[in-house]
């Protein structure tokens, strides 16, 4: 069987799946919980409750402030107790909806039908889907939490030709779109469905070969639903080799299409529309059961980890809650982690709370987190045969460090997809990512002061 | 680094079995004033950390005492390690900003030096092989066919065999004579993947494909393939001195032209050249040529032209 992969690049880390087996189970509703109004890129939220409102699970509590934007839900039941900063895991400061949450358990707000028998039959209409999708604040959940409802709208002039749902997973130890492939598998399916629909084009979920499981199980899943609903014909389940980062939204259209999205150029300006399989399964909530984004798949993993799980977690749980339901937290000095070791952000805030696209709560030693000290760069060229966007990292680097933001522009550091490939690769231990991001950030900022032309 | 000392090891094994205690004296030096010398500059005249532990002098030191004649004379190595890693490697600014290979730099300047003491292939006791006396197989077809005689004639009058080369049985410099304990150490680094096999491979193709297309052309005047690719430094320069990241391209294109470059120059030199070897000025010649091979051959980037 043909495998597919990117071209350009990558690395191959091992990949740690150790919360694999770890069926997913609900985490216990914290006793208190705080909702950012930032959960996406683009605007913040307005928060539309005052304090002492009593709120219901699924009811809206913030609405979007402008097209980049999205509505935010309460996944609680409770009573409102504050709305204001609230530091988030870099302490940053962002708008949160604090609620002290019921001890009654949840009351659901109207027309969310909670119940979890599977159903497959959705509306065809366009903008209806649109309109639930929307109204449910949906956000890509592999990373970026674009507005879905944004990306399923593709520009006037532009044609979605195939929709790909990344189930690459690429990322070492995590695995919640792993057991949603598993255990949720008709579920993800049609909300696959209904993205294809609302595209009117095909679909592919790539998987990577290291999760065989998921494959099998999206396959028979496939296979029992495309016999009764038209719908499902057009998707395939693709193998892609394991390699990172396959799970990157240029990566996979290179992989599953063989096509490159040109610098600066949305993926839909070659045919392809990236949505993850998380967001599958919100799309599907949100349709077939009217359910806003409240919760979603986090793993809690890592080898010094007490236990390793998979938790359907409600949006606005404190880290510190998660980390206490999982065993507490590991004696040393450990580094908390939101995301993968690749991509993830460190946690400096263990009060700071969920947003809707985490994925992990990832706990390493410091054995594993200590940097060794940078030797000098020896132009071995590693960094360049890992850099999944062609660039040359070692050159970024040293243009860098004398300042040289015309040549940085030039040599595309705009392009850097930060995936961290040069910094894993470099045997000189350089740091070559954490400098690159600063450099990239000051030549969008310059590229942005431009004037329109 | 640590990997390149390790794959080193069998070639200094063969050297010093072979010419006794002399190559270990002359090991030794090497390495007590490359590493000396590094640490003394790093820390005294450019005020830094010193960079001794990243072992790049030790290469150097190896590599440069592979690179002598056995039997040259001990002070010959303390001026190639001043040359190697004082003027080569530190007054470029240290460690991966030299433009050629310290090793080679120091050989060729020793050359043209000292050619006396660096063209002296008696070679003391060892400790497994007798004396060993005469000149090297390269030196001799160099004067062979300078007095007239052809390729075969000259052959036929020495013990040359490559099945013999192969296990250290010719006159050469230190790093020559055992091309199956270089050949152990090229394929060590590539199995812990220390080098790609590109530059390496190119250099022994366009030395066995200039010389089998001269070797058709004149067998009387142009040895062939395998003597070419078995004497001299071929090996030790193709597998340790070519492959030196800091002064050969990034890209696998890039270092298959590296490498024909390599190939086609040190074949120039032995069959038209007053030198009877060439490799260690070939890849000086290509070292100067690697930036602009670097931004010849680049990657491909994603989603651009």
């Amino acid at each position: 069987m043909k495998k597919f992969t990117f071209k350009i690049g990558g690395v191959h880390p091992n990949d740690s799946k150790i919360s694999a087996e770890a069926a997913i189970e609900p985490l216990k509703i914290s006793p208190k919980i705080y909702i950012s109004m930032a959960q996406h890129l683009g605007a913040p939220a307005n928060p539309v409750v005052a304090v002492g409102d009593e709120v219901r699970t699924g009811q809206i509590i913030g609405e979007p402030s402008a097209f980049m934007s999205c509505y935010v839900h309460s996944s609680v039941t409770g009573k409102v107790v504050s709305v204001g900063p609230y530091k988030d895991i870099a302490g940053r400061e962002a708008i949160h909806v604090g609620i002290d949450v019921s001890p009654d358990g949840d009351v659901w707000a109207d027309g969310i039908i909670t119940d979890n028998s599977l159903d497959v039959k959705f509306p065809t209409d366009r903008q209806t889907l649109l309109d639930k999708i929307k109204a449910c604040g949906i956000v890509g959940l592999g990373g970026a939490t674009f507005p879905t409802h944004v990306k399923l709208c593709p520009p006037p002039g532009s044609v979605a030709e195939c929709l790909i749902i990344n189930g690459a997973e690429c990322e070492p130890y995590l695995t919640s779109d792993y057991r949603l492939m598993v255990e949720r598998p008709e579920e993800v399916l049609t909300g696959v469905a209904i993205i294809k629909c609302i595209l009117g084009c095909r679909a592919v979920v790539g998987i990577e070969e290291n999760k065989p499981k998921a494959i099998e199980s999206m396959k028979k899943a496939l296979e029992s639903l495309s016999e009764k609903n038209s719908e499902f014909n057009d998707i395939d389940i693709l193998t892609l080799k394991k390699k990172y980062p396959q799970g990157g939204e240029k990566q996979l259209i290179a992989a599953v299409l063989g096509r490159e999205v040109a610098s600066g150029a949305l993926p839909i300006s070659v045919g392809a529309v990236v949505q993850n399989v998380g967001t599958a399964l919100a799309v599907y909530e949100a349709v077939q059961k009217n359910k806003p984004l409240i919760d979603n798949t986090i793993t809690v993993t890592g080898q010094v980890s007490p236990s390793q799980k998979n938790y359907l977690t409600r949006v606005g749980t404190p880290y510190k809650d998660i980390i206490a339901a999982a065993g507490g937290l590991p004696d040393g000095n450990i580094k908390v982690i939101s995301g993968g070791p690749m991509m993830g952000r460190a946690v400096s805030n263990l009060d700071a709370t969920t947003l809707k696209g985490t994925g992990a709560v990832l706990m390493l030693s410091e054995e594993q987190t200590k940097r060794k000290p940078a030797q000098a760069c020896i132009s071995c060229g590693r960094c360049v045969d890992a850099c999944p966007m062609g660039l040359e990292p070692f050159y970024l680097l040293r243009l860098s460090r004398a300042g040289m933001m015309d040549a940085l522009e030039e040599n595309a550091v705009q392009d850097c997809i930060e995936c961290g490939c040069c910094l894993y690769s470099c045997p000189s231990s350089i740091a070559l990512l954490d400098e690159i991001r600063l450099a990239k950030a000051s030549v969008m900022k310059i590229i942005k002061s431009r004037p329109r032309k | 680094m640590a990997d390149v000392c390790i794959a080193l090891i069998p070639a200094v094994i063969v050297s010093v079995l072979f010419y006794g205690w002399h190559s270990l004296l002359i090991f030794a030096v090497s390495c007590l004033s490359c590493c000396g010398i590094e640490c003394v500059v790093t820390t005294y005249l450019l005020k830094k950390k010193s960079t001794c532990g990243d072992l790049s002098a030790l290469v150097t030191a190896i590599l440069l005492a592979l690179n002598l004649p056995p039997s040259c004379p001990w002070w010959i190595a303390i001026i190639g390690a001043v040359v190697a890693i004082g003027i080569g490697k530190l007054s470029f600014g240290g460690l991966g900003q030299n433009l050629f290979n310290p090793a080679i730099l120091a050989r060729v300047f020793l050359l043209v030096s000292f050619p006396v003491q660096m063209t002296n292939w008696t070679s003391p006791k060892g400790f497994i092989a007798d004396a060993f006396t005469g000149a090297t197989p390269l030196g001799m077809i160099n004067e062979g066919i300078m007095n007239g005689e052809s390729v075969s004639q000259i052959l036929s009058k020495s013990s040359f065999s490559p099945v013999l080369s192969l296990f250290a049985e010719v006159g050469g410099s230190a790093g020559e004579i055992a091309d199956v304990a270089l050949l152990i150490g090229f394929i060590y680094l590539l199995c812990r993947r220390v080098i790609k096999p590109y530059i390496t491979l190119s250099i022994w193709a366009s030395v066995a494909l200039f010389s089998f297309i001269f070797n058709m052309i004149n067998p009387d005047l142009y040895t062939g393939p395998l003597f070419n690719l078995l004497t001299g430094g071929v090996l030790l320069g193709s597998i340790f001195m070519a492959t030196d990241y800091v002064t050969s391209p990034m890209s696998n294109l890039g270092g298959v032209i590296f490498g024909l470059g390599i190939g086609i120059i040190t074949m120039l030199i032995r069959y038209f050249g007053a030198y009877p070897e060439g490799v260690s000025f070939a890849i000086l010649i290509m070292n100067a040529f690697v930036p602009l091979i670097n931004s010849a051959f680049k990657q491909r980037k994603y989603g651009r032209k």
